[in-house]
C-alpha cells in the first residue's frame, strides 16, 4: 500500500508568534521547523511500514507552502519518507482551512494513497481541521486524534483520544487519520539520513498540475474573512482563600463553586 | 516584507539539519539524564547506544569505511551541541575522533581497513594516551618505552595516566619511547596502536600485559572514565605501529602533535557548548528570581554579566569555526587552533562562573544544573594542553611568523 503523510512547515516553537494586523495573517518569519505533530504522523507511517503486517511500498510526504517549505520536506524524508511532493503556487497564498484542505486533497488525488496520515493540529494555525476537510473531498472515512494504530486483516484498529476516555474504532482503507502526540516517540534522523535527504525525489507541483481550480484557493477562493483581531481577555486575578487547612476552608470553597453553579 | 537572510547564513542546509537534530537529542536525552549519571559517576550507556545509531561515532570517517566523511567544521558544530548537553558525552566521542584522525592521516591501508569500519559504527571505541604520572605538558619527557623483541614484536612497558575512555575503549593510540637516547628526544618516539578488550581490567591472551587500574575519582567530567594504563610487557606486533614500522617508527611525536591540533578545535567547541548552556541557564534564572522588588535581570549589574557572557561566547564561537574552516581548507591552522582552544575554554569557564554567581546560593545546590557545569568546565582549561601551554605555542608561532 501507499501512505501519504501531510506535513507542514511552521514557525519554530521558540519563536513568539504574532499576527500581522495589516494582512490579518500569521507572521511566518523567523526560524521554521517541521510541525512537531507531523513528525508523529511520519513515525506512525514508518512503524506501519516496518511492522510488516501489511506491505507498504511507499511513504510520501506532501506539503503545501512557500519555497522555504522544502526544508520541512527534507526533514520528512530524513525521518523515513521515500519521496516528497511540494505544492507551491502564488495563487495559493492566503488560503483558509477549506481552501488548504481542498488543495491538499487534489494533490492526494493525484497520488491515490491507501492511507493518509497527518498531525491532529499544526503549531501555528492550530485549526485541528485539515484532516476532516481532506477526507471530505477524497470521500474517505476520517478519524481524528488517534493515539494507537494496529493493522489487523488489512484493516486498521485505532484508538482515539476522546473527550472522556478512549474510543476503539476499526476502519477500512482507504482512510484519513490525524494523530496525537501520544501515539509514538518519533525517531531522530540519523546523520546518514540527513545527508541523503536531498537525494530522495522531490516533485514540485503548481496548482495546474493537479487540477486545482484557481477560483477555489487563495485569498479570493477562501470563504472565511478575518474581520478583526482581539487579544484573549487577560486572566482575572483569582480569589485566594487564606485559611488553615480546616473543614471550614472546604466549606468556603464549596460555597464559592456553588455560587457560580460550577457544582 | 520578509528579508532574505540566506546571504548571511554560515551553515549549509545539511549542517543546519544536523545541528537541529543534535540539539534536540541533547535537550531530550542528555540534559534530563546528565544529573543521574554525574551523581553516580556511571557510564551513560543508553545515550551512547543511541549516538551509535545516529552515526555520531563516524562523523569524520570517510564514506568508503562506513562513516559520513564530514569535515572538521561540521564535527565542531556537533561537539558544541553535545557539550551544551554535557561535556562528558562529547568526551566519549573526543578520543575516538582523535584516534580516527590518526588512522585517516597516518595509518597504513591495512590499519584503516581493519579499524575504521568498526570505529565508524561505534562497535569499537578509541582512546589516546600521551600523559604519564610525572609528565603532561612536556610530552617529550615521557618515560614509557618500547623495545623490539627477538620475535619481531615490540614490548611495551610503562605507566600512562589520565586516559579518557581508558576502560571502555578497545584500542588505545599510545605514545612510547622507542629510543631513549634520541636527540632531540621527539625523534625517538613512536605511536603504537594497542588493542584490548573493552571494559576489562586485566588483559589476557593477545592483550596480556595491558592492565587498567580503577578509574580516577574526579571533581567533574564524570560518567566518562579516566584511568591509568599499565603496560607491563605488552606485545605489540610491528604492523601495529601507526603508519607501519618502516614509515612510522620515530614519527609518534609529530603524529600526535598533528592530532592535537584538531583536538584543540574539538576542545574549543566544547568550551563554546558549555558556555552556551551556562548563558541559557543564566538568562532563564535571572528573569525568574526577584530581589529588591524586581527580577534580577532588571538590575544593570546582572545585565552586564549577561552581555559579557554572550559577547565572549560569540567571539569564541567564531574563532573556533575559523580554525576548523582553515583546517578543512587545507591551510595551516596551528596558531588559530591554539587561539580557539585558549579563548573558548577560558570563555566556557568564565560563563559558567558568571552564571553560577547569578544563581546566588542556589548555584551551590545540587538541585541546579549550574552546579555540575561549575565542576565540569575546568577540565577544558587543562586537557589537550593547558592555557599556559597554549600561550606558549601562540607566542612562539607569532614570533616565528613575524621575525625581524
Ligand atoms: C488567527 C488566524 C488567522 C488566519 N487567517 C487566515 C486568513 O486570513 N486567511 C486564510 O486563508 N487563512 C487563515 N487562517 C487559516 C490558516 O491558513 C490555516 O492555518 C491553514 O489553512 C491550515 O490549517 P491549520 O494549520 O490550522 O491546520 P490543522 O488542521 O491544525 O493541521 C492539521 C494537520 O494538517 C496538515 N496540514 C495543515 N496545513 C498543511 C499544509 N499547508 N500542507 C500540508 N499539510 C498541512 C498537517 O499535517 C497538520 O498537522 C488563519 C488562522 C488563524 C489561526
Ligand atoms: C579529566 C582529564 C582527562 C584527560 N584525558 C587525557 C587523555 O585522554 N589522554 C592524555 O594523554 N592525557 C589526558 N589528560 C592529561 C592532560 O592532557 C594533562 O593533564 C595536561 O596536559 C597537563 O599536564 P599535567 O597534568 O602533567 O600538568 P603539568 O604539565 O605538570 O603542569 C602543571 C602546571 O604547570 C604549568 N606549566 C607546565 N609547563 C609550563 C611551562 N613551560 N611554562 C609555564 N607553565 C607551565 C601548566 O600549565 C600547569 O598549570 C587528561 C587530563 C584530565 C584532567
Amino acid at each position: 500500500m501507499k501512505i501519504c503523510v501531510l506535513v507542514k512547515e511552521v514557525p519554530d516553537a521558540a519563536v513568539q508568534k504574532r499576527i500581522d494586523p495589516s494582512t490579518m495573517r500569521l507572521d511566518r518569519g523567523g526560524e521554521k521547523n517541521l510541525n512537531p505533530f507531523d513528525t508523529h504522523a511520519l513515525e506512525a507511517a514508518m512503524q506501519i511500514k516496518e511492522g510488516g503486517a501489511i506491505p507498504v511500498e511507499e511513504v510520501v510526504a506532501v506539503t503545501m507552502g512557500p519555497s522555504s517549505a522544502v526544508r520541512a520536506l527534507h526533514k520528512a524524508v530524513a525521518l523515513g519518507a521515500d519521496r516528497s511532493v511540494h505544492l507551491s503556487d502564488d495563487a495559493l497564498a492566503g488560503s483558509d482551512v477549506c481552501a488548504t484542505g481542498y488543495a491538499l486533497a487534489k494533490v492526494l488525488e493525484s497520488e491515490s494513497p491507501d492511507l493518509v496520515l497527518l498531525g491532529q493540529q499544526s503549531d501555528d494555525g492550530e485549526c485541528y481541521t485539515i484532516g476532516a476537510v481532506v477526507a471530505d473531498h477524497l470521500k474517505m472515512p476520517s478519524l481524528t486524534q488517534v493515539i494507537q494504530i494496529d493493522v489487523t486483516d488489512g484493516k486498521l484498529r485505532c484508538e482515539r483520544q476522546a473527550e472522556y476516555g478512549y474510543d476503539t474504532v476499526e476502519v477500512e482503507l482507504p482512510a484519513v487519520i490525524s494523530v496525537g502526540d501520544a501515539i509514538n516517540e518519533p525517531r531522530y534522523p540519523s546523520l546518514k539520513a540527513i545527508m541523503g535527504a536531498k537525494k530522495k525525489p522531490l516533485d514540485a507541483k503548481a496548482t495546474g498540475d493537479v487540477g486545482i481550480e484557481a477560483g477555489s484557493v487563495g485569498e479570493g477562493g477562501s470563504k472565511t474573512k478575518v474581520l478583526g483581531l482581539n487579544p484573549p481577555p487577560a486572566k482575572e486575578a483569582g480569589e485566594i482563600i487564606e485559611d488553615e487547612d480546616t473543614n471550614e476552608t472546604v466549606e468556603k470553597i464549596v460555597a464559592w463553586l456553588d455560587e457560580r453553579k460550577l457544582i | 516584507m520578509a528579508v532574505d537572510t540566506a546571504a548571511y547564513r554560515e551553515m549549509t542546509d545539511e549542517q543546519e539539519a544536523i545541528v537541529e537534530m543534535v540539539r534536540q537529542f541533547a535537550d531530550e536525552q542528555i540534559i534530563p539524564n546528565a544529573e543521574h549519571y554525574d551523581h553516580e559517576d556511571s557510564f551513560p550507556e543508553p545515550i551512547v547506544e543511541q549516538m551509535k545509531e545516529l552515526g555520531l561515532f563516524g562523523v569524520t570517517i570517510p564514506e568508503e569505511y562506513g562513516g559520513m566523511g564530514l569535515d572538521l567544521t561540521t564535527y565542531a558544530m556537533i561537539v558544541e551541541e553535545l557539550s551544551r548537553g554535557w561535556i562528558s558525552i562529547s568526551g566519549v566521542v573526543n578520543t575516538h575522533f582523535i584516534g580516527s584522525y590518526l588512522l585517516m592521516k597516518f595509518g597504513t591501508d591495512e590499519q584503516k581497513e581493519y579499524f575504521l569500519p568498526k570505529m565508524a559504527t561505534g562497535e569499537i571505541r578509541a582512546a589516546f594516551s600521551l600523559s604519564e604520572p610525572e609528565v603532561g605538558s612536556d610530552v617529550q619527557g615521557i618515560k614509557a618505552t618500547a623495545k623490539k623483541g627477538e620475535d619481531g614484536n615490540w614490548e611495551l612497558n610503562g605507566q600512562k595516566m589520565w586516559v579518557t575512555n581508558g576502560l571502555g575503549s578497545s584500542v588505545v593510540f599510545v605514545l612510547m619511547k622507542n629510543d631513549t637516547k634520541a636527540d632531540p628526544p621527539y625523534k625517538g618516539m613512536t605511536c603504537f596502536i594497542t588493542e584490548k578488550e573493552a571494559w576489562k581490567e586485566t588483559g589476557e591472551g593477545d592483550f596480556k600485559g595491558l592492565n587498567v587500574p580503577p578509574k580516577i575519582k574526579k571533581m567533574g567530567y564524570k560518567g566518562v572514565e579516566s584511568t591509568e594504563l599499565v603496560y607491563d610487557g605488552y606485545k605489540c606486533p610491528p604492523e601495529r605501529i601507526l603508519g607501519g614500522e618502516e614509515a612510522g617508527l620515530g614519527q609518534g611525536f609529530v603524529q600526535m602533535m598533528d592530532a592535537l591540533e584538531v583536538g584543540r578545535v574539538n576542545v574549543a567547541a566544547r568550551g563554546v557548548g558549555i558556555g552556551q548552556r551556562a548563558l541559557e541557564l543564566a538568562l532563564r534564572y535571572s528573569q525568574e528570581r526577584k530581589t529588591f522588588g524586581k527580577t534580577i535581570s532588571n538590575h544593570q549589574a546582572i545585565q552586564f554579566k549577561l552581555a559579557d557572557m554572550a559577547t565572549q561566547l560569540e567571539a569564541a564561537r567564531l574563532v573556533t569555526r575559523k580554525a576548523a574552516r582553515m583546517k578543512d581548507a587545507g591551510e595551516r591552522s596551528d596558531l588559530e587552533a591554539g587561539m580557539a582552544k585558549l579563548l573558548a575554554s577560558e570563555c566556557g569557564k568564565y560563563c559558567v562562573e558568571e552564571s553560577f554567581r547569578i544563581h546566588g546560593g542556589y548555584g551551590y545546590s545540587k538541585e541546579y544544573e549550574i552546579e555540575r557545569l561549575y565542576r565540569d568546565a575546568p577540565l577544558l582549561l587543562i586537557g589537550e594542553g593547558t592555557s599556559e601551554i597554549q600561550r606558549m605555542v601562540i607566542g612562539k608561532k607569532l614570533l616565528q611568523r613575524h621575525k625581524i
